[in-house]
């Protein structure tokens, strides 16, 4: 520690080339933060305390076939559940088709089971009060410029009402507010309309359900739940399929992309670049140091400390160039996000990304330093000074 | 004055990039060639020529730090061209299943097939449009079609994962309107029974789609027949008559799209402008190749937008890097470039001679990043959730010449900002203090 000034001191030696490095540094380790917050999204989605005690369960044969309505009854007797909800998907579109908006025609008690998504008291009597009323997440209503007490003109991709019509006015009667982008980003941008209105005003839907989900009381019990609602259609023309919300969202998560793939090879990449640069960098340093390296040990320092000197200025480079990248990931990801209106979600890199890119900061200054260390270990001071090395 | 030399400098490197930006590659060529006419037909250029020459076989010397800009940029290429490559291999894949001599009718207001419907009555009225191509007996060529979805088990899963694939129902007009795709194993499934034929992509991706495999749909079992190839969309989709589809997807006589053959591209008008007048259907019509454009629009676009952020924040580490290894080498050859201008060489040439250099290497880097890339993920197999289906999409990297003039592209950019201010600060080192110094 006593030498820090020291290998301060050589680091900054050339101060262009310690500053053209480091910018080379910062920008990897930005991309680094950037990627990996991508990464533990796409990894932790749907990992909540409270996603962990929620089940869904839709149709075995795919996700866009409907189950009968008597089935939440049945399930709501099982043994170890707490209660039952279920949604059906709306497909709704603001102005042209391709405006899809996240949009869920709801059970009364939906939002009991989802407390992530905080509705104040007010707004909730209202929805439950106003037949065409609808739910909104803060980030729909900022990126349509809606406000409570709007009426918006939806139109159903997929549902028209009894006369043909696909366009379903809708009043807007509260906001939702997500407390925790991280894990619940989607109903930051979800609309809610009440299932009631919704199976009255279609003649197509009669009755059926999108999916049911279940809160279990015991989350051990999670596993013995999910098998017992399946059962109970077993071997029906409407057999089932649960999972746990985790499970479910890791399930669509893969169907998107393999997203640790890519961003592994993208870093490997990038990384493979950097530590041949910062080996160079490093390599000149103690190249052009050789005559000062050489008064170093004639002053009686060791090989061994000289080694750990160089050590400790390429473990530094690199430690400065990734905090500084790593924290201006931290800055950039969520100012893209807010910028992108919700289009991007990009997460702050967290504790996980800081402490793998850290870790990988210091071993790669190990893996750059080593062999110039080595190199001034070895100096000859009789060679060195004499100007032959 | 240093600052207004340096602000000078910034400026023309933007004029230069924004320029560089939007030029085609002919453009390129006519300026390689205007700079080696130069170089070989006047006197300045001549001069830049021999010192260029010293520089690079000097280059050897100065092996390590020269590869970094060497491999800096082709790492930016190759990532880049890689990223590139799953974008324009996922609009090939959509852009060639459409064609301008057919056409899909679809409900009005709807985002894709699925969620569109049509009766059995709406496909009577489609099939008296006028425009649509006639086959041997002359019966108007339409293929109404079912979509749904099925979960399948997904190839490879230790969790048991299962994945979404979407399911066709269709009868023989089917093989009419898409005449690319074509049996490569098996056979055609019978009408009326339970067999089901299957995409190449779903062979890659979903667990035992073998021929004689079978494969439940719900609780229903069905016969796996045969394997299809088509090379774009369709195969990941599984196909399977229609009405036996309809019965185990609830679903009855009402069909979701049809797909029909036109006389030829222009009866489009006719077709389309029949269908939208007539007061019993609310449809849309636009021809597969526009339908399947526009699905693929917004994925494509963030697939560039993705990758072109990406390779520019690397490019921004590979620029410092060349930066730092041309200053280096500038520096080393101070004395030299010293006596140049001593004995009367000009600055300009001292200038081309640097940047020569550096943009050698950068091409070096350029076309290594390149290979790489081809090498690895041409035809490299990926797939996706799409916009505008129920089931994954399956496709291949496609690193066309296109992609890889583009990264070079990107090579030379980064070269030429690297080469630059080094190049600036050698043709203005004063004479007299770089020959005490060095």
């Amino acid at each position: 520690m006593k030498y820090l000034h020291l290998i301060w001191a050589a680091l900054f030696r050339r101060k262009l080339r310690t500053f053209l490095t480091l910018v080379s540094i910062i920008t990897a380790f930005l991309l680094f933060g950037l990627l990996d917050a991508v990464r533990v999204g796409f990894d932790q989605a749907g990992q909540s305390a409270n996603g962990a005690q929620r089940l869904q369960t839709g149709a075995k044969l795919s996700f866009i076939q409907l189950l009968p309505m008597s089935l939440g009854a049945r399930i709501s007797q099982i043994d170890g559940v707490k209660d039952v909800t279920f949604a059906n998907w709306f497909g709704g579109a603001y102005q042209k088709p391709e405006n899809q908006v996240f949009s869920f025609a709801v059970a009364p008690n939906y939002l009991d089971i989802y407390p992530e998504m905080e509705v104040s008291a007010e707004h909730r009597k209202a929805f439950a009060d106003t037949k065409d009323g609808a739910l909104i997440g803060e980030g729909l209503a900022r990126k349509f410029g809606w406000k409570v007490g709007d009426q918006v003109p939806m139109q159903s991709t997929i549902f028209p009402d009894r006369n043909g019509s696909q366009n379903w006015p809708f009043k807007i009667v509260g906001i939702i507010h997500v407390a925790d982008k991280k894990t619940g980003g989607w109903w930051d941008q979800s609309f809610l309309l009440n299932w009631k209105y919704f199976d009255d005003t279609t003649p197509w839907n009669q009755g059926q359900v999108g999916w049911y989900v279940t809160r279990v009381k015991d989350v051990n019990q999670a596993d013995r739940v999910l098998k017992a609602i399946d059962e109970i259609s077993a071997n029906s023309d409407h057999e089932t399929r649960t999972l746990t919300e985790q499970a479910a969202m890791s399930s669509w998560m893969k169907q998107v992309a393999d997203i640790n793939l890519i961003v592994t090879s993208i870093m490997g990449a990038v990384f493979f670049t950097l530590l041949l640069l910062a080996g160079n960098t490093m390599m000149q340093a103690v190249r052009e140091r050789t005559g000062e390296i050489a008064v170093l040990k004639t002053l009686g320092f060791s090989g061994g400390s000289v080694l750990a000197m160089v050590l400790a200025e390429s473990m530094l480079l690199l430690l400065i160039g990734g905090a500084i990248g790593l924290a201006l990931a931290s800055v950039i990801g969520p100012a893209v996000s807010a910028g992108s209106g919700g289009a991007l979600n990009l997460p702050a890199a967290g504790a996980t990304s800081w402490a793998i890119g850290i870790g990988l900061a210091l071993l790669f200054g190990l893996a750059v330093g080593a062999l110039p260390a080595l190199r001034a270990m070895r100096v000859n001071i009789t060679d060195a000074l004499a100007g032959r090395a | 004055m240093k600052f207004l030399k340096n602000l000078g400098l910034v400026l023309l490197t933007l004029i230069v990039l924004a320029a560089w930006v939007v030029l085609p590659w002919q453009g390129a060529v006519a300026a390689v060639v205007v700079f080696v006419a130069w170089m070989f037909l006047f006197r300045s250029g001549m001069q830049a020529r021999s010192v260029a020459s010293v520089g690079l076989s000097t280059l050897t010397q100065r092996i390590g730090s020269s590869a970094v800009i060497v491999v800096g940029i082709a790492g930016v290429v190759g990532v880049l061209v890689a990223l590139l490559a799953m974008a324009e291999g996922y609009a090939q894949t959509l852009r060639n299943s459409g064609s301008l001599d057919t056409a899909i009718v679809m409900r009005g207001a709807s985002a894709n097939e699925v969620s569109s419907s049509l009766s059995r009555e709406d496909v009577v009225q489609i099939e008296q449009a006028p425009g649509i191509a006639r086959d041997a007996e002359g019966k108007p060529i339409v293929s109404a079609e079912l979509v749904a979805a099925a979960n399948l088990p997904v190839k490879g899963s230790k969790t048991r994962d299962e994945g979404s694939a979407q399911v066709r129902g269709v009868g023989d007009a089917a093989f009419t309107v898409r005449p690319n795709v074509k049996i490569i194993e098996g056979r055609r499934f019978q009408p009326g029974l339970r067999e089901i034929i299957v995409g190449k992509g779903v062979v890659r991706q979903f667990e035992g789609m073998t021929v004689g495999a079978t494969l439940k749909l719900g609780n229903q079992p069905w016969t796996v027949v045969g394997v299809f190839a088509s090379g774009d969309a369709m195969e990941s989709e599984l196909w399977a008559d229609a009405n036996v589809l309809g019965d185990t997807y609830r679903r009855g006589s009402g069909r979701n799209s049809a797909t029909v053959k036109l006389e030829n591209p222009a009866a489009i008008q006719a077709f389309s402008e029949s269908l939208e007048a007539n007061p019993q259907l609310k449809v849309k019509v636009s021809t597969t190749l526009a339908f399947f454009a526009k699905q693929s629009e917004r994925m494509t676009q963030a697939l560039r937008v993705i990758g072109i952020t990406v390779g520019a924040i690397m490019a921004v580490g590979a620029v410092f890097g060349a930066l730092n290894t041309m200053f280096a080498a500038v520096a080393a050859r101070a004395r030299e470039i010293a006596t140049l201008r001593a004995i009367g060489f000009r600055g300009l040439p001292v200038v081309v001679a640097v940047m020569l250099e550096t943009t050698l290497l950068a091409l070096a880097g350029g076309l290594i990043g390149g290979f790489i890339a081809w090498l690895l993920f041409n035809g490299f197999e990926a797939s996706t959730l799409s916009a505008g289906s129920v089931g994954k999409l399956s496709f291949n990297l496609t690193v066309s010449p296109g992609l890889l003039w583009e990264g070079v592209k990107w090579a030379l950019a980064i070269g030429f900002v690297g080469g630059l201010f080094p190049a600036a600060r050698a043709a203005s080192l004063p004479v007299t203090t770089a020959l005490r110094e060095a």
